[in-house]
């Protein structure tokens, strides 16, 4: 049997020895070397049995397959457009997966999308050399217009959307702003100033606090007092 | 990575007198200062306005004159935009970004004069004190001039000379006696984007701005140089308003300014 | 002449005090301050990031750069010419061979992590303060790593083995060597090692373990500085 160094949910840094055995599972940002598991990444380690992960608290885009995105066409292309996700790697829109009509060869592009458009699409393949397709042939995908972006570290995307979405309603109840997620990391908000400015507030919240438990209920009840609603 | 719609929606805000971070468009962010952060710079000072950084520090040294100015001691001013400040900057030679600034900010300094140059001279025609001043940006969130400006300002109030044992500088010891300083000389850059003028820019703002105007006074108020940025012109009546409010702010600045010598 | 006691009143085998903190550079990915006495480094991570000229991208693995430079006014003399020189262009150098170990590229192939390390005050150990300020901005960045890397320099001033050299130290008139070290920390192994100076092989040995003494200090102001930055506002929250 044996034995794990670090308690559940705690914080632990690149090399950082979590646990001591072979039967145990690593997964996530734990990796092992011969029978230690360790940390790669600054995090916080959530240990189920057997099973040690560790979330990242910090890092960059990391484009998988199915992902929904927010991102700004960066150049025209021959067959399609550039699209600048935020990382390290650009991603290319087929004219195929853009638009229903038929374009023309030659045809100039930027009646469809030009640069500075932003879109919200979905990632439709990933090679291993992180050549990225996107396509806006999906329900809910399309090109977003006025607003502005917000950049927000991928790596807590999931607390902004919250178990079945309960942070992102929330969120968009007591804002009343139109807001866009991308699991890059690009936040497209949409909404009066104030209601803006009260938006970007709490997701500086959820940012700075996504490593804590108990974060739905203290953005719910600083909602509440900001907006004075009750928010079910 | 800006869509094209921002500087439509960053109207909105100004409309409502409102920016990005809650502020009036004509507020300063929080201004956050420290003297004599860097030990081994003659002077120096930490400045924040928001969340902008910048260290500036000043470095002395003992030379020959210019033969033009035989009795004057020299300024050199440079502002360096540090890679650690932003993803556009890379190490290497100043950009012309660097170079406008540090032009900007050394004429305000040289023209009021913020020194007594002539205090400056040890030996007339021999020997003359060289004043270096060395802005870095540690991070970049818009208003690098004013802010460079007002560090160096600062560093140069706080500056001390060092110690001259046998006509050759002494670095480890410092003196007693600053330097003469003969005006307190401050920037401040009006923006302006469609009909709003604003202060104090994060760098989002810095990057929609259409026009600039560096006003840099020195502490009677007197202009001391001036420097129109931007790629769209401005008419007269938004350079008259922009004289007001860069008066304005000056007068705020030049208060946090003096506070800061006992 | 002989070296009898240290300036600042230090035992042989003490650093000075350090002092470390992340994410002090907001538009950085990663960044991090650290202090060892009066030897100051910032250091800011960006990245992953694209790689031009293209032809430098590799599809196995991502490169990392780094760019050491002190400051004009951080020098213990006159003003230093901003721009490097081949003296910083050979510390940055050592600087990436240092982290290069346990930086794991096969997780950003293609593109580049830059590491810029500037140092505004130096007073001795400023490449060893850079790397360990490098390792924690990279930390703070969330770039994948094996382990931490921690560096210090050790030496010999006269007859005595020293721990943390100051300037007035390396300067001293006698047989003097300056040895910075790097280490990773789980394994003990050595990812800098350099010198300036005159030194035995026996001594040298002894140096070793004495170095890598010192970093497991310098490790534990590495790891307070990443764990501060969530305590904030974790520790008054229930962990489910």
């Amino acid at each position: 049997m044996g034995v794990v160094k670090v308690k559940d949910k705690e914080i632990v840094i690149p090399g950082q020895l979590l646990a001591e055995g072979m039967d145990f599972v690593p997964t996530g940002d734990a990796y092992r070397e011969d029978d230690k598991v360790y940390s790669k990444r600054l995090g916080l380690v959530e240990i189920n049995k057997r099973v040690i992960k560790v979330i990242p608290l910090s890092g960059s885009y990391v484009p998988r397959e199915g992902d929904t995105v927010v991102g700004v066409v960066s150049d025209i292309l021959v067959s399609g457009w550039r699209v600048d996700l935020g990382g390290a790697y650009s991603a290319v829109l087929p004219i195929k997966d853009a638009v229903n009509e038929f374009i023309k060869r030659g045809e100039d592009l930027t009646k469809y999308f030009d640069i500075g458009d932003v879109l919200f699409a979905k990632i439709s393949r990933v090679t291993s050399q992180m050549l990225i397709d996107l396509t806006l042939r999906d329900k809910g995908l399309t090109k977003l217009v006025g607003g502005r972006i917000i950049k927000f570290p991928p790596v807590k995307v999931p607390r902004i959307i919250g178990k079945n979405a309960s942070m992102i309603t929330m969120l968009k109840k007591a804002t009343q702003c139109k807001i866009y997620v991308g699991k890059n990391g690009y936040i497209w908000i949409d909404g009066k100033p104030n209601q803006e400015l009260l938006l970007t507030k709490v997701i500086k919240k959820i940012d700075e606090e996504a490593h804590t438990s108990g974060l739905t209920d203290r953005v719910k009840e600083f909602l509440e007092k900001e907006t004075g609603q009750k928010l079910g | 990575m800006r869509g094209n719609d921002e500087a439509h929606h960053i109207l909105r805000y100004f409309e409502n007198n409102l920016r990005y971070d809650g502020r009036g468009l004509t507020d300063y962010r929080n201004i956050e200062y420290e003297l004599n952060v860097v030990k081994t710079a003659e002077g120096s000072a930490s400045v924040k306005f928001g969340g902008t950084h910048v260290i500036a520090g000043v470095k002395l040294s003992i030379d020959q004159p210019y033969p033009d100015t035989p009795n004057k001691g020299n300024l050199m001013v440079e502002v360096s935009l540090s890679p650690l400040a932003s993803e556009e900057y890379m190490p290497g030679p100043p950009d012309i970004d660097a170079v406008e600034f540090s032009r900007v900010v050394d004429r305000g300094l040289r023209e009021a004069p913020a020194l007594d140059f002539e205090k400056l001279c040890i030996k007339e025609g021999e020997a003359v004190w060289n004043v270096s001043v060395d802005i870095v940006v540690i991070n970049d969130d818009g208003n690098l001039i004013d802010v460079a400006g007002f560090a160096a300002m600062l560093a140069l109030m706080n500056a001390r000379f060092p110690k001259v044992v046998d006509d050759k500088v002494d670095y480890h010891e410092l003196t007693d006696e600053k330097l003469p300083i003969k005006h307190i000389v401050l920037p401040t850059t009006v923006f302006k984007i469609d009909k709003y003028l604003f202060i104090d820019p994060i760098v989002e703002e810095f990057e929609l701005a259409e026009a600039r105007l560096t006003l840099t006074r020195r502490d009677d108020g007197k202009i001391c140089a001036i420097q129109k940025g931007g790629d769209y012109p401005l008419k007269k009546e938004d350079i008259e308003k922009m004289l007001v409010l860069s008066k304005e702010k000056f007068e705020e600045l030049l208060k946090i300014a003096k506070g800061v010598t006992q | 002449m002989s070296f009898d006691k240290r300036v600042d009143g230090r035992g042989l085998l003490d650093l000075r005090p350090m002092e470390a903190k992340v994410g002090v550079i907001e538009k950085a990915d990663g960044s991090a301050y650290f202090r060892m006495g009066d030897t100051v480094a910032y250091a800011a991570v960006y990245g992953p990031r694209e790689l031009v000229p293209r032809f430098k991208q590799n599809p196995k693995k991502g490169v990392l750069r780094c760019n050491y430079n002190m400051l004009p006014f951080s020098g213990v003399g006159e003003r230093i010419r901003p721009g490097g020189n081949r003296r910083s262009k050979e510390i940055s150098m050592v600087t990436e061979k240092a982290l290069l170990p346990v930086v794991l590229l096969d997780h950003f192939p293609n593109s580049v992590v830059d590491v810029f390390i500037e140092l505004p005050q130096t007073d001795a150990g400023s490449r060893c303060a850079g790397i360990t300020a490098a390792a924690l901005a990279l930390a703070d960045a969330g770039i994948p790593m094996k382990d931490l890397v921690s560096a210090v320099a050790v030496g010999k001033v006269d007859d005595k083995l020293l721990v943390d050299l100051r300037y007035e130290e390396e300067a001293f008139e006698g047989e003097v060597s300056d040895i910075p070290f790097a280490f990773i920390h789980n394994t003990g192994e050595v990812s800098l090692l350099q010198m300036d100076g005159i030194i035995d092989d026996e001594n040298l040995i002894k140096l070793v373990d004495l170095a890598r003494d010192a970093a497991l200090k310098v490790y534990e102001v590495q790891k307070q500085a990443l764990l501060e930055k969530f305590k904030k506002v974790g520790d008054s929250n229930e962990r489910k």
